[in-house]
């Protein structure tokens, strides 16, 4: 299972914990996916609701790793602010640092993102960073002390899929002991496989779960995607080839 | 005084960050805050004095992606 910062995970999937039906679908569709890991938010309690109170006995009853976000965030000092408070909350350093440079792309800001990583960095903090899957970018994240990149495969909530494949193997080979965790923009789980199989270690997703018919079941299967493209990962893939080449031998053949 | 609290103008007569979360009913809740978008530490909430003016945000955990 992957291994984040030292701490090895119950599962390649890491699932987020917005736009459920119901706090009970969402409990249910955790539990079918076996996710080890829960993405979740800080935000402003509304006139003494306390649904801050019952979300957080919601996450702490399924019994995984919570790994805060910075959500909405447009810039370094609102990005840090929000990663302060997320600690202090959730009592972890992780965080899942979200710069956004584009409100209708919600594409990262790379500058801001390498920025808001350094210093986070250097406050102990263990950064997640939602990026692009450049190449350059991915660079300079590990030179501000990341040790683990999170490309995405579309914008969030879109489930476009592994847009730039191309870019996304490059990344993965560039650095291949650097974990990577394709975070948003999948829909089906067959893109979680195809993710999986291009030996990425882990996927972050939410909208594709939270809004399907049957979230629990949807969970499930993406559970079950991952699995086959971590096996088919480690199984060795055959390299592709133009020409066919008989799987049947040729020898033997009966002359007719 | 006057003070804004997660982006609503409000009166106040509580002297500290501390003594605000009291009022507001987030006494014993999970909450981090934050005033003037400087994060406060929960330890050091009793120890900030406010000012008319200050803008305070109050957060909870909540669901996210």
């Amino acid at each position: 299972m992957p291994v984040f910062y030292g701490t090895e995970v119950a599962s390649p999937l890491m699932l987020g914990t917005a736009q459920y039906p119901s706090p009970a679908v969402l409990a249910e569709a955790f539990r079918r996916s076996g996710a080890g890991v829960a993405t979740v938010s800080v935000r402003r309690e509304a006139g003494g609701e306390r649904a801050g109170q019952d979300f957080w006995r919601l996450i702490a009853g399924l019994g995984v790793r919570v790994l805060p976000n910075t959500a909405g965030c447009h810039s370094v000092r609102e990005a840090i602010t929000t990663a302060r408070m997320a600690r202090e909350l959730f009592e972890t350093d992780w965080i899942k640092l979200e710069v956004i440079g584009n409100t209708d792309t919600l594409q990262p800001d790379p500058f801001g993102l390498v920025e808001a990583a350094r210093l986070l960095v250097a406050e102990g903090f263990k950064v997640f960073p939602y990026m692009t899957e450049d190449l350059v970018l991915a660079d300079r994240l590990l030179q501000a002390g990341c040790e683990v990149l999170m490309p995405w495969g579309a914008p969030i909530g879109t489930g476009l899929g592994l847009l730039n494949p191309y870019g996304l193997r490059s990344l993965r080979a560039h650095f291949p002991d650097v974990p990577m965790v394709i975070d948003a923009g999948l829909g089906l789980p067959s893109q979680a496989a195809a993710a999986m199989e291009m030996g990425f270690d882990a996927v972050l997703l939410n909208t594709a779960v939270a809004k399907a018919g049957e979230p629990a079941a949807m969970a499930e299967g993406f559970a079950k995607a991952l699995e086959a493209g971590r096996l088919a990962r480690g199984a060795g893939p055959m390299p592709p080839r133009d020409m066919a080449a008989p799987s049947t031998p040729v020898m033997g053949k009966a002359f007719l | 005084m006057k003070i804004t609290v997660n982006g609503e103008t409000r009166e106040t007569a509580s002297k500290t960050l501390g003594a605000l979360l009291l009022e507001l009913g987030h006494g014993d809740a999970r909450v981090a805050t934050a005033v003037n978008e400087a994060f406060v530490p929960a330890a050091a909430r009793d120890g900030l004095h406010l000012a008319a003016g200050d803008r305070v945000e109050i957060v909870t955990p909540r669901q996210g992606g």
